[in-house]
């Protein structure tokens, strides 16, 4: 009896040593969490938010924005919904929230900022009649169409930004229907940024996996030597690396000088502000990442196996693929992903060295927020960038599991 | 030890001072940098310091309002002074991003150009959007907007700021429509697609340019043949680097350029004294010295010498074709066109 107590004692003593141990451990790692709470995960998560929140009409106008979900989107509103509009506009002036929402109505309706600025301030104090009082001020205000925006603006949260991010919207009827062709931009734009990235990610695997194979095999010394010339360009500035790209590919670079004064070609190649440019500069800026996540795999694998099958009888070539390329793959897996993603979210580059065609996705968000001021857009656009990382890290976890990558 | 601490406690004290007193006359200033800084720089910011004793801290941003919506959301605003489109001058006021001015305090503002001065902004020059090529390059010199569409009398890259604002103006311009009606036809769908299918004319020589100040860099690299540009960042590119450029005048987009206070800043008071000491006669007349942008007001213009003026957007000689920039139509349209313009650039 008094054997099993002590050894029950001794057991939950360990029990309790190690939870003591895992709550220590835990209260070391809280500074590093909050901050990553405070400083990473939750401005994300605030911005993604904004892809869904529409807050502008509730905030200007509540009490059009409690009443105009009655109107069933036939024919014109009745005068309690136009009375209330009219209600609302004095207030939403005086308190400034007017300008946020005749922004966010142009981006339903182009003109609409005009069309609401020039209401408020012709509003007449007191009419019998709003509709016909809003009509006379602009002729607009007697068709549908701005009280139907009106109505999508009060549905809060809405898809909107979400279907524009996909280049759709709600048409009058309810039903989802595609944006005309000369406004589509964003699925054309996501389509560009995956095979932009996807081949950047073959050019480095190509151009990268023979510079790995080389570090790996040479002896230290001039391994050392070659690592820096790897190493040099990973450290210095994307921006650096980009602009000397411009000054090397541009039509009066030093690439098409050469080129044509050895006559190879007599007028300057294309090779800046075009596909080619962006293609060029990105596999440079990502090559180190494919060489380094390749380079590290295979430093631990053993000479010995390939000895082992040559010495067996095998073609170096079958050697080489069925004995050596096997175990480099976690490295190749783990630098593709790597430098796939990072690419998905390339701006700077494509933005200097690419020419009209080579906008990516990110170049767009920038443009929503920098130009626009459109951050529901925005964040909605960044949704679907996260959504498809994601989506393509549970393909890749799928196929080559994330247990195996190797990054060093 | 004890002395090396009796230093750094005097240093630290001396630093404290300086930052106090730093923080109490600093007016924290944003503008669209480059040449367009230093001038300000040189006409208004030294003088007003000289004056009051106030100083400048300069910081350059590409326009828009984002992240000045950013700071008055966030409660936080650090820029005291503003330098601002007219789009944004206008919206920035509507959506309560910019202080409302004493507009009292600038005295007798009759010889403004109508339309200069708003609630919130102050105009303090009118800019303009040209385009210019290098006369070393060229045999024949371009005169027209027609010239700068012409790829088979000029053979080349054009170098055009990537937006449809002044682009779209000018493929009109350039198809034959007056300037006069400019935004009369813009404002139709018939007329957007003509703007679009004359940009198509030329779009595979197109090199699209985002900063100001890459447009006299693409054309002093030979990227270009003819650039759109600031018509003071050529005359800059002229005047101090020696550039053997050529302004063409023809179908120029103006625009003022103002000074604003944002809600919410810290030196507010001092931004606002500032504004009302640029707008006097001899200090606004100072600017073109430095930069080829011209005064709002005919007292300032009268200050200026006649060489100088010959450089101007405003000057009769190259005033003759000019279109003033539109900002109710781009405030209510720039959005729509705009992604119509980002999905043609793609096609």
């Amino acid at each position: 009896m008094t054997v099993t107590t002590d050894r029950d004692d001794r057991a939950g003593a360990f029990r309790r040593a190690r939870r003591r141990d895992a709550r220590r451990a835990f209260a070391l790692a809280v500074p590093l969490l909050a901050f990553l709470l405070i400083t990473f995960i939750a401005p994300i998560v605030m911005l993604l938010m904004r892809g869904v929140q529409n807050p502008e009409l509730s905030r200007a106008m509540p009490v059009l924005s409690a009443s105009i979900g009655a109107w069933d989107g036939t024919g014109l509103p009745d005068e309690t919904i136009a009375a209330a509009f009219a209600a609302d506009l004095p207030g939403a002036q005086e308190s400034g929230s007017l300008g946020p929402l005749a922004r966010r109505l142009n981006f339903y309706l182009p003109e609409f900022r005009s069309l609401l600025m020039k209401t408020a301030r012709r509003l007449p104090p007191a009419a019998d009649d709003w509709r016909a009082a809003l009509a006379a001020i602009d002729e607009r205000w007697a068709t549908p169409e701005p009280w139907r925006v009106l109505q999508r603006a009060a549905i809060n949260p809405t898809p909107d930004y979400l279907l524009a991010a996909m280049d759709a919207k709600v048409g009058p009827e309810g039903g989802v229907t595609a944006a005309p062709a000369d406004e589509s931009v964003y699925v054309d734009a996501f389509g560009r940024t995956f095979w932009i990235s996807a081949v950047v990610t073959f050019l480095c695997l190509v151009f990268g996996y023979p510079v790995a194979w080389l570090l790996a095999n040479l002896p230290p010394k001039q391994a050392d030597r070659l690592m820096i010339l790897v190493i040099v360009p990973f450290w210095t500035s994307l921006l650096v690396r980009t602009t000397a790209w411009y000054v090397l590919l541009q039509p009066g670079g030093v690439i098409n000088s050469l080129l044509i004064w050895t006559g190879l070609t007599t007028e300057p190649l294309p090779l800046v502000f075009n596909r080619t440019g962006v293609l060029i500069g990105m596999t440079h800026i990502l090559l180190p990442f494919m060489i380094l996540a390749i380079y590290s795999v295979m430093k631990g694998i053993s000479p010995t196996y390939m000895r082992a099958a040559l010495s067996l009888g095998a073609h170096p070539v079958v050697a080489f693929l069925r004995i050596y390329l096997p175990q480099t793959l976690p490295g190749v897996g783990a630098g593709c992903f790597l430098v796939f993603v990072l690419a998905l979210g390339y701006y700077i580059t494509p933005a200097l060295l690419g020419g009209a065609g080579d906008e990516m996705i990110s170049q767009l968000i920038a443009i929503q927020t920098n130009q626009q001021l459109n951050w529901g857009l925005a964040g909605a656009l960044s949704a679907y960038l996260v959504l498809f990382t994601l989506v393509f890290y549970f393909i890749f976890n799928k196929l080559v599991g994330v247990d195996r990558l190797r990054f060093g | 030890m004890k002395f090396d601490k009796g230093i750094a406690g005097a240093a630290l004290v001396a630093g404290l001072c300086i930052a106090g007193a730093a923080r109490a006359e600093t007016i924290s200033v944003v503008t669209f940098g480059g040449a367009y800084e230093a001038a300000a720089k040189q006409a208004y910011f030294d003088p007003f310091t000289k004056e009051t004793g106030t100083g400048f801290s300069l910081e350059a941003y590409d326009g828009g309002l984002a992240k000045l919506s950013a700071m008055v959301e966030a409660k936080n605003t650090t820029w005291d002074l503003i330098d601002l489109e007219s789009n944004d001058a206008i919206a920035g006021c509507d959506e309560g991003l910019l202080q409302k001015l004493d507009l009292a305090t600038l005295g007798d503002t009759s010889d403004f150009i109508p339309g200069s001065i708003t609630p919130c902004a102050v105009a303090t020059m009118v800019w303009s959007t040209v385009f210019a090529y290098d006369k070393t390059k060229l045999a024949t010199a371009p005169t027209s907007m027609a010239d700068f569409f012409d790829l088979k009398a000029f053979p080349g890259k054009r170098g055009l700021r990537k937006s449809p604002k002044a682009t779209l103006e000018w493929a009109l311009i350039a198809d034959g429509v007056a300037a006069a009606d400019v935004y009369k036809v813009l404002g139709t769908p018939a007329g957007v697609d003509r703007a679009f299918k004359k940009l198509d004319s030329i779009k595979k020589d197109i090199v699209w340019w985002e900063a100001g100040s890459q447009a006299p860099q693409l054309l002093a690299d030979g990227a270009v043949v003819m650039v759109q540009a600031y018509n003071g960042r050529i005359s800059n590119a002229v005047k101090e680097q020696g550039k053997p450029f050529v302004t063409v005048w023809d179908g120029q987009v103006y625009d003022f350029e103002w000074w604003g206070v944002p809600t919410g800043a810290k030196s507010g008071d001092a931004a606002k004294k500032f504004i009302a000491f640029q707008a006097k006669p001899e200090v606004l007349s100072q600017l073109s010295k430095y930069i080829a942008y011209a005064p709002p007001r005919s007292k300032a213009v009268e200050l200026i010498d006649a060489e100088t003026l010959k450089g101007m957007p405003t000057a009769p000689a190259n005033f003759g074709n000019a279109v003033q920039i539109d900002v109710p139509f781009w405030t209510d349209n720039f959005d729509a066109l705009n992604k119509r313009f980002t999905a043609w650039l793609a096609q």
